[in-house]
């Protein structure tokens, strides 16, 4: 007689993007993979049965930027405190940017990260390697070096590459190993020291502005770059409708070029920062309603095919200071998916395409083998209740960071199950 | 917009009555009108042998700089003394704070510890006066002296009182300001404070560089010729150009920008016959105005300095009687 093992998630509605499964379906888990979908195999006793009738069963969410604040940072969040807010969050994957510090420019570093994250068993942290040394954009990083010790892509982060030649040879060379290179365009120069979008409020509230082109000039110039050497690139953080529509225009050509947004951007305007409001300080900065309603656009058809939280947990400090001189960032893993909800009670995303830029979105980006549920596959899967109404508490939050512009929002959706790696890592209410 | 009503909830009370003055925007016509009868009240005290009221005795005034000034500093403080305030004054630019690290929040607390009931708040960054307005404890006003490219509330209602006082009624009024309007957080009051008070036209005139994007949603009509823009204005209203303009791209040269926007004689001509020009000051003579034109007999810029001492009374007076009623003068 065997001991019973494993969980099965039973009369919950499945929604499987990567499969086109949406039914009511069983998931059935074992030994750290998903064993069946449907009916359980014969003699099959799971350990635990979780009911998730009304419920929502879908894959583990992904998400392409989260900043964990470890090592460097860690007054401000740690990889143990993060990976107990992604498990309530029904994140099961997070992709840790660069700007680290030390900055993730050696194997050391992703070994560390790694390392850290195994001790937490929350959630999976992948890390992303600087394009270039220290992020300075001078010298190329050791790619393959980073790309052997795990690193899913590199990027530039928040620190633009000033040099063009620079950043000609850091696509070719990343190419060469067939690495996708994640890049957050901003030209610094026309960024300058702007803190909101230049356009009306910053023109009121006589804030510098960063203009839009400060992100088209370095799409342009970035996809020019991507062209000539055949490197794979993703844009990082979109903010403006030209920029959609020149990713839009290159995928068009059949470039291989890929772009996320974050999901505050889906929601705000530099109109939300009208009172000088520091929690509504982000990089890129919020933009205008046209802006915002070509984002949406663009994650319905998916131009853009990953929603990511853009993470950015602060200590209080961060914030308390004129708006210029507080920190820009968000912390942002709570309000994932229940921001990309509120896409489907606006109207502009069905729930299975809203599931999909949450996890077989970001997974085919960097393909991945995460973000789908079927048999063999990693069972990492999120269990939460569509109807769920509540209301943001920063003090509630798991999070080491309670920065967040949405306090007080009436949310609707809650995560009441996380499985990782077979493991149930989070369960409403304990 | 919901935003500018936050900011501007946070200045009045709950009957809408001034406890802080950190911007023009939001405010009502009446309120900037009383600013101004009180101000006119005032005016007198300065002609006085005794050049002192009793309205804010007892209380303790904090004139709280971290950015250098003179002069606004000056008119501040001699505001307050003859309210018969103490007065203390910190530079915190060249002072130990900020060396030290300390943040600008627990300087805020330092200071209130010592029993402050006012701050007079200038800062390089726009928003500085809001936030420790927002920190501030129940009870302490705070008057925003400038804050980065946002605001400078009383320089503007001097403004205002010096075209009051000269051309009486607003509305037929047609109003040019001239220069760096992106840069100019007395600009942005102004503009707010001419809307508000309803003047027939409000034109902003300058290079495209020096002008916000939006800048027709604050309600301007926006010219880049001089000539044209000025044509039968009432009043010229002329800004200062900071040297560093220069350096970053905006401008050329000095020449070029007095060649194009510099107010000459010549050019005064195509304004009214009775315009006065204003300047908030320091003048650069030579790059803003010829000297014919800022020494001529239709500059104010000397009767709006002594005008600045009376404002400050007024609003100063105006917030810390919200908040002590008791206190009212007879």
């Amino acid at each position: 007689m065997s001991t019973p093992a494993g969980i099965s998630i039973v009369n919950g509605r499945l929604i499987d993007p990567a499969n086109g499964i949406d039914a009511e379906r069983d998931l059935h888990v074992l030994e750290g993979r998903v064993l069946a979908v449907g009916a359980a195999p014969a003699g099959f006793d799971p350990a635990t049965v979780i009911d998730a009738r009304g419920q929502v069963v879908c894959p583990g969410l992904i998400d392409l930027a989260a900043r964990l604040r470890e090592p460097g940072f860690e007054y401000k969040a740690t990889i143990a405190s993060e990976t107990v807010a992604a498990a309530r969050s029904g994140i099961t994957t997070l992709c840790c940017p660069p700007d680290t510090d030390p900055v993730i420019d050696t194997p050391a570093v992703v070994t560390l990260i790694r390392r850290r994250a195994k001790l937490a068993r929350r959630a999976r942290v992948l890390s992303v390697g600087a394009l270039t040394q220290g992020l300075k954009g001078e010298q190329l990083s050791e790619m393959a070096a980073l790309q052997a010790a795990g690193c899913v892509a590199l990027g530039n982060a928040q620190a633009p590459l000033a040099n063009t030649l620079v950043e000609r040879r850091a696509l070719e060379y990343a190419a060469t190993f067939g690495i996708i290179v994640f890049l957050r365009p901003e030209d610094r120069y026309l960024r300058d020291r702007g803190c909101v979008h230049e356009g009306e409020v910053a023109a009121r509230l006589g804030l510098p502005g960063i203009p839009a082109a400060a992100e088209t000039v370095a799409v342009a110039r970035d996809l020019a770059l991507a062209e000539h050497v055949g490197a794979i690139i993703h844009f990082r953080g979109l903010s403006t409708a030209t920029a959609v529509r020149m990713v839009r225009d290159a995928q068009a050509a059949r470039l291989p070029v890929s772009a996320d947004v974050a999901i505050h951007q889906l929601h705000l305007t530099d109109h939300d920062a009208l009172d000088f409001d520091a929690q509504c300080h982000v990089t890129p900065p919020l933009r205008t309603l046209q802006d915002r309603d070509a984002l949406r656009q663009a994650v319905r058809e998916g131009t853009i095919a990953a929603i990511c939280s853009d993470h950015q947990p602060h200590e209080p400090d961060a914030k308390e200071a004129p708006f210029p001189a507080t920190l820009p960032g968000i912390s942002g893993l709570e309000t994932l998916l229940p921001l990309a909800l509120r896409l489907v009670q606006d109207g502009v995303l069905d729930l299975p395409t809203a599931i999909e830029r949450l996890t077989w979105g970001p997974a085919r980006i960097l393909n991945l083998p995460y973000g789908r549920l079927d048999p063999g596959q990693v069972a990492d899967a999120c269990v939460f209740d569509p109807e769920a109404v509540w209301t943001l508490d920063p003090a509630a939050m798991a999070s080491a960071g309670k920065n967040t512009p949405f306090a007080g929002w009436e949310l609707t959706g809650r995560v009441t199950h996380t499985v990782y790696e077979g493991r149930l890592v989070f369960r409403l209410g304990t | 917009m919901n935003g500018s009503s936050g900011a501007a909830n946070l200045q009045l009370d709950a009957s809408g009555r001034l406890r802080h003055f950190l911007t023009i925007e939001g405010l009502g016509r009446q309120t900037l009108v009383d600013i101004l009868n009180a101000t006119e009240s005032f005016a007198g005290v300065s002609d006085r042998t005794v050049k002192k009221v009793p309205v804010l005795r007892g209380k303790v005034i904090c004139n709280l700089f971290f950015e250098s000034s003179t002069r606004t500093r000056t008119t501040f403080e001699l505001a307050a003394k003859r309210l018969s305030a103490d007065v203390v004054n910190f530079n915190i630019s060249t002072s130990a704070a900020a060396s030290k690290g300390e943040t600008l929040l627990d300087t805020l607390r330092n200071l209130e510890a010592m029993h402050v009931d006012m701050f007079v708040v200038r800062h390089a960054d726009s928003g500085a006066a809001h936030f420790i307005a927002r920190h501030a404890a129940p009870g302490v006003s705070v008057i925003n002296a400038g804050d980065g490219r946002h605001a400078h509330p009383t320089q503007a209602m001097l403004d205002m009182f010096t075209i009051r006082r000269h051309k009486g009624d607003f509305a037929p009024l047609k109003i040019a300001i001239v220069g760096d309007i992106l840069h100019s957080r007395v600009a942005r009051s102004q503009i707010h404070a001419l809307n508000i008070l309803g003047v027939s036209e409000l034109r902003v005139i300058g290079p495209r560089t020096l002008i916000p994007t939006a800048m027709q949603s604050l309600g301007a009509h926006v010219y880049h010729d001089l000539d044209e823009g000025i044509r039968d204005v009432d009043v010229v209203i002329m800004l200062r150009l900071q040297r560093e303009r220069m350096l970053g791209a905006l401008l050329p040269s000095e020449h070029e920008y007095f060649q194009l926007y510099g107010l000459t004689e010549r050019r005064l001509a195509a304004a009214k016959p009775d315009v006065i020009v204003m300047h908030p000051g320091p003048i650069n003579r030579g790059v803003e105005m010829d000297s014919a034109v800022a020494d001529g007999p239709c500059s104010v810029i000397l009767e709006q300095v002594g005008y600045g001492i009376a404002t400050r009374m007024a609003v100063m007076s105006m917030c810390m009687q919200m908040l002590t009623p008791e206190d009212q003068p007879a």
